[in-house]
């Protein structure tokens, strides 16, 4: 490393481009009144980002309560009064309600069988010694990079031979199939994090492979389960391109991302703007509430796969 | 003993390897076969055609579209989604008055940030493309009467309706939508990083910006290389944003068609499921190039602390 001979103001253990950055004063100095031009700078810039991402959700919000004349004429102004009738409309006529529990049902059925199923392979996987344990590892983990849209024209095909098609459990088993990848990918790394000497004691105890896995391993792996089971959660309740294509039968059969964008149709024909502004608020209020009390574990959960 | 063990095994890997094997490995291999056949999807019968699904490809001017969309996205997505996250993740670590004691400090209120910045990631991208429809209305949009508002009624643009602003409109719903989670997943990876490391370069008379450049992210460089391929992935995809919000869709004028978006209308609208299939194998070797050329751009050496 060359150290230059320039004179840098004493800062004596500088790096080589150090010199370039002196300036009058010492650094400490520089840095207060640096830190408060660049307080109110970042203070700045963070409130302008935090303002374009809250104004459209709350623009969303205060269309919902508006006629559908203050909607064309002032998109800006507050509503003149609370107009519940639109939510109404939307829930009971334009099967908002049912798009719910649509939803409900096939993301209940999913979730439980990605969870079971992804730690039972995982578990395999991490702690046990057996010929191919690489090969299938690879292949689940693998499929977290290739596109689903490729597999999506065969996979159309192969659920229409099997009957699968516009059905709740068709639509759980694809969910369960395509969560895999990732929730074997990041619970068998969680499950190699944990002791050995637990299981052993319970084996050693008499217990089998089964009950142990069950009864000490799985509420060992709670925190890995509980951030996994988050990520697939909310990937499989927002979920849009699956159902877009395996889950094209009758309108009140929709799931409730596919049922709002034919909400957006159909009542874009009738011109009833209120009514779908209701229904794109009432399916993005219970998640954002939702996230807004769990937010520490959302966060933690989402950004798990991307931190090692 | 051992006898249990692979019946074990067996018992707990049987049910996931199947529904594998049914519903992901198996269409993934049957894509590319068809892909070298005439099937239309529509009856159960079809001819081998060889490379001529390829070859239709070469000369196919939409495809050439697609894939040039695919690109720019590829470009310019992960770029401004990562540079904001890094720059809005560096201020809220480091961009704080400079309490007594401690080189670098948070901005007040950062919390409250992080939560409100990873509002769209919670929401389905389904929402999402509605909302920003619905924001875009050259009419009664949110933004064309905001510009009335302040007075630029002569600007007002056509946005979605205009091919050649249609997907900059894309992209940056995209990138509203994604910026939060690399906020919050480069904070994470901030706050990590040892102060020591913060005050060593302010006693070297470092500035900020020295610091982020030489201090921050050679430390962080794992997690943005994590983050470059997601947000590569996302751009190769873009399917439902472009389906659920642009004009036509996919146009005006095919100016926002992307590849998935185009094997999709092929496969499910035009009965061509056989060329649809040759486009997606197109996309898989985009996105296979894109993994390998991150992969050998991002190789180095890995800083242990």
């Amino acid at each position: 490393m060359a150290v230059t001979a320039e004179p840098t103001g004493g800062s004596g253990a500088a790096t080589p481009d150090a010199g370039k950055a002196a300036r009058p004063g010492t650094p400490r100095e520089s840095m207060g009144r640096e830190g408060g031009v660049l307080n109110v700078f970042s203070h700045g810039v963070l409130f302008i980002w935090g303002l374009m991402v809250t104004l459209p959700l709350l623009w969303a919000v205060m269309s919902a309560f508006k006629t559908d004349k203050e909607i064309f004429t002032s998109p800006w102004a507050l509503p003149h009064g609370l107009h519940f009738d639109a939510w109404s409309r939307a829930w009971s006529q334009a099967h908002m309600s049912e798009y719910f529990l649509n939803s409900v049902i096939v993301v209940a059925g999913s979730l439980t069988g990605t969870m079971l199923l992804g730690s039972m392979a995982a578990y395999v996987l991490a702690r046990f010694e057996f010929p191919g344990n690489r090969f299938i590892y690879f292949l689940f983990v693998g499929g977290m990079s290739f596109p689903v849209i490729l597999a999506l024209v065969p996979l159309f095909f192969v659920m229409k031979n099997m009957q699968l098609l516009d059905t709740y459990h068709g639509l759980i088993l694809v969910y369960i199939a395509y969560s895999l990848p990732f929730t074997i990918f990041f619970l068998s790394g969680f499950f190699r994090t944990l002791p050995t000497s637990v299981a052993e004691a319970a084996l050693i105890d008499g217990a089998s492979h089964t009950r142990t896995f069950f009864q000490v391993m799985l509420p060992m792996a709670k925190p890995g389960l509980i951030s996994v089971g988050i990520f697939n959660f909310l990937g499989q309740w927002n979920q849009y391109l699956l159902p877009t294509v395996l889950n094209v039968g009758d309108e009140d059969k929709k799931l409730l991302p596919q049922g709002l964008v034919a909400l957006a149709v159909s009542q874009g024909y009738k011109g009833d703007w209120s009514g779908l502004f209701a229904g794109l608020v009432m399916a993005m209020l219970p998640v954002l509430a939702a996230y807004v009390v769990f937010q520490r574990q959302v966060q933690a959960g989402l950004t798990a796969g991307a931190l090692k | 003993m051992q006898h249990g063990k692979y019946r074990f095994i067996a018992g707990f890997l049987i049910l996931p390897l199947a529904l594998y094997g049914v519903f992901v490995i198996s269409p993934f291999v049957q894509a590319i076969y068809y892909s070298f056949t005439d099937w239309t999807g529509l009856s159960s019968d079809f001819r081998m055609t060889g490379l001529k699904n390829y070859q239709r490809l070469w000369n196919d001017d939409v495809f050439w579209k697609a894939v040039w969309h695919n690109v720019l996205l590829l470009l310019v997505l992960p770029v401004v989604t990562l540079g904001l996250g890094l720059f809005f993740a560096f201020m809220l670590n480091v961009g704080g008055r400079r309490r007594k004691n401690a080189a670098v400090a948070g901005v007040r209120g950062s919390g409250l940030y992080k939560v409100v910045y990873f509002f769209p990631q919670v929401l389905s991208i389904a929402i999402v493309a509605l909302l920003f429809q619905f924001a875009y209305n050259p009419n009664s949009g949110a933004l064309n009467s905001f510009l009335s508002a302040v007075g630029l009624d002569s600007v007002r643009p056509e946005w979605l309706g205009d091919p050649r602003l249609a997907l900059w409109c894309v992209t940056a719903v995209m990138v509203w939508s994604n910026v939060g989670f690399y906020v919050v997943l480069f904070s994470a990876g901030m706050s990590a990083i040892p102060r020591d490391f913060y005050e060593a370069a302010l006693l070297d008379g470092a500035n900020r910006l020295q610091t982020f450049f030489r201090v921050t992210l050679p430390l962080l460089w794992d997690t943005v290389q994590t983050g470059w391929v997601y947000m590569g992935i996302m751009a190769l995809d873009s399917f439902a944003v472009v389906q659920i919000m642009t004009v036509g869709p996919g146009g005006p004028d095919y100016s926002t068609e992307v590849l998935s978006f185009y094997l999709y209308t092929k496969a499910f609208r035009d009965g061509q499921a056989g060329y649809a299939t040759s486009l997606g194998v197109a996309l898989l070797i985009v996105t296979m190039i894109f993994a390998g050329v991150v992969l050998k751009l991002g190789r180095r050496e890995r800083l242990e602390y």
